[in-house]
């Protein structure tokens, strides 16, 4: 087990050093969420309508763009290969791996929301639930996406490929996460079953993720 | 034979479906005709595929 | 594995695993498939236009139910297929089972694009509108993006052993995560008419409807199952085709290497 530790904090670590790429993330989320009033128009009561979706569909998109990130850099410099003949099983590998780009990508993105929910006149009581919304469903993101980067990496400019295969596993995702968002902010249906769903959708692809990844990861460095 | 008013809807449907499956049909049987020729004529050049350990070949490949 | 093909004890999944043996068998097969398959579509579309009475509430459009809830099942049973196959093709290896799930990726989209069409067209006159976000049009879109995938992966790795166990790998994750994006897409979206052929209390649906909507079912089924066995054939002999070219050009390079060398 702490091999496993170890490459998660590796991983981690080496995030923090080239620094740039979470950055180059939560800018893109910036970024997208401006277009949004800047193409449906200024009108306040619509933005704080659509807030939850335009904050969650925005997050999926920049977390997306990091995704190739998780398996590209240590597949170029032979790391991988590494990774997948040593003692770690390689479902615990990918697991950290995509653990860390949860806690190096998913988190920031989340926390960045309700700035973000500012901008889109969300309710200030929906804060704390964006928060933890997002917090419970972004695993889904990093786990369900490594899988898409374990099975793009050998592809050449595979990034919209990537975004084919994987945008479709995040549909639960995205529609509970809004869910448990506007049933708090007085939707129609309880906030506590769709929050339990969105964690449950999270759990799910935290066994299916590290081991579907393993066995596309294993089939390409044999 | 009367459709009442949504006949070109009807018609519509129908139409797509014998393309759609006209067409995979059409696809289908060109692409197997096309193979089927250019393995006689490799077979015709004096290629070998005499044995079924050749075209069990792929197979065995893929297992390694 | 030749010497496998000869033993008359093998069941016939068994036996059916073998290239050589299942292009003899489906050889011999496909034929009556395609002619069943053509007999009943012939009787099913007979019926629908010649006997089935009109819905007295959807009235002549009805007409459309007949190919779209057919196609929609047959979407959804080729992606069914792709699932066995993968499974089949990772736990077993089996080379036909990747050539299964290879000939019915492009089948399954097919039919889940005509089930969308139709039903698009079907909701024109129904609901006055070519699309409405209803649950079921929804998965079936959904539906149509998985299966757009697969073939994006598969064309975009060149190595095609490896294609293949990618393939199977990504179609074992999207089947299990249909059903939770089936349940999601319907929790999203409960307006829909509750589903009609298949219920505890027995079909709703009136009889002079329901037997040309089982033959034309069938029917579909049959020409499905046609299909899927043409492009496995036709998948075969490509890979024969293939392994028979690098054989001649692996023969070519030692000759002009033996020529250079003398």
């Amino acid at each position: 087990m702490s091999a496993f530790w170890t490459l998660l904090k590796r991983d981690l670590l080496l995030q923090v050093r080239e620094g740039g790429a979470v950055g180059t993330a939560l800018g893109f989320y910036l970024v997208v969420v401006t277009m949004m009033p800047l193409g449906l128009g200024p009108d306040l009561n619509l933005l704080s309508r659509i807030a939850p979706g335009v904050l969650w569909i925005a997050l999926l998109l920049s977390a997306l763009l990091s995704l190739p990130r998780i398996f590209e850099a240590d597949d170029e410099d032979g790391s991988l290969e590494v990774i997948a003949t040593g003692d770690l099983p390689l479902e615990l590998a990918t697991a950290a791996k995509a653990l860390a780009h949860w806690i190096s990508t998913g988190i920031p993105l989340a926390l960045l929301a309700p700035v973000l929910g500012l901008l889109l006149n969300l309710e200030l009581s929906a804060y704390p639930v964006l928060v933890a919304t997002m917090l419970a469903g972004t695993p889904a993101i990093s786990f369900l996406g490594a899988v898409g980067a374990a099975l793009t990496l050998r592809v050449r400019r595979g990034g919209l490929l990537l975004a084919l295969l994987v945008l479709p596993l995040y549909i639960p995702t995205l529609i509970f996460g809004i869910a448990a968002i506007s049933a708090a902010t007085g939707g129609p249906s309880g906030f506590q079953a769709s929050f339990l769903i969105l964690s449950a959708i999270s759990l799910f692809s935290l066994v299916i993720g590290p081991v579907a990844a393993a066995a596309a990861i294993r089939f390409q460095t044999q | 034979m009367d459709l009442g008013p949504h006949a070109a809807f009807i018609w519509a449907s129908y139409a797509i479906y014998s393309v759609v499956v006209a067409g995979v049909i059409g696809w289908l049987v060109w692409d197997g005709a096309r193979l089927k020729a250019r393995l006689l004529e490799l077979e015709a050049k004096g290629v070998s595929r005499r044995s079924r350990s050749m075209s069990a070949k792929p197979a065995a490949k893929e297992e390694s | 594995m030749t010497k496998a093909a000869m033993n008359p004890q093998q069941s016939l999944t068994q036996r059916l695993a073998n290239p050589t043996r299942f292009m003899e068998l489906s050889g011999r097969v496909l034929p009556w498939l395609a002619a069943a398959a053509a007999l009943l579509i012939a009787y099913a579309l007979y019926l629908v236009f010649f006997v089935a009475p009109d819905d007295y509430q959807q009235g002549q459009t009805v007409k459309i139910m007949f190919i779209h809830v057919p196609a929609a099942w047959l979407g959804m049973l080729g992606y069914a297929l792709i699932a066995v196959s993968s499974f089949g093709y990772l736990v077993f290896r089996h080379p036909l089972a990747d050539v299964s799930a290879k000939a019915a990726a492009p089948l399954g989209a097919a039919f889940t694009f005509l089930a969308l069409a139709t039903g698009s067209l079907w909701g024109k006159p129904m609901w006055g509108t070519y699309w409405v976000w209803d649950a079921r049009l929804t998965s079936m879109l959904i539906l149509l993006f998985l299966y757009f995938g697969l073939m994006a992966l598969r064309s975009a790795i060149e190595d095609d052993a490896l294609a293949g166990k990618l393939c199977a790998v990504l179609g074992l994750v999207g089947v299990s995560i249909l059903p939770i994006i089936k349940f999601s897409v319907d929790w999203w979206n409960t307006l829909h008419q509750p589903a009609s052929v298949i219920r505890l209390d027995g079909p709703t649906i009136h009889p002079d409807l329901l037997w040309p909507l089982l033959y034309s079912a069938v029917g579909f089924s049959l020409l499905f199952f046609a299909l899927h066995t043409k492009g496995m054939r036709n998948e075969i002999l490509r890979r024969r085709l293939r392994s028979l070219t690098m054989a001649e050009v692996d023969r070519a390079r030692t000759v002009s290497a033996t020529a250079a060398a003398e």
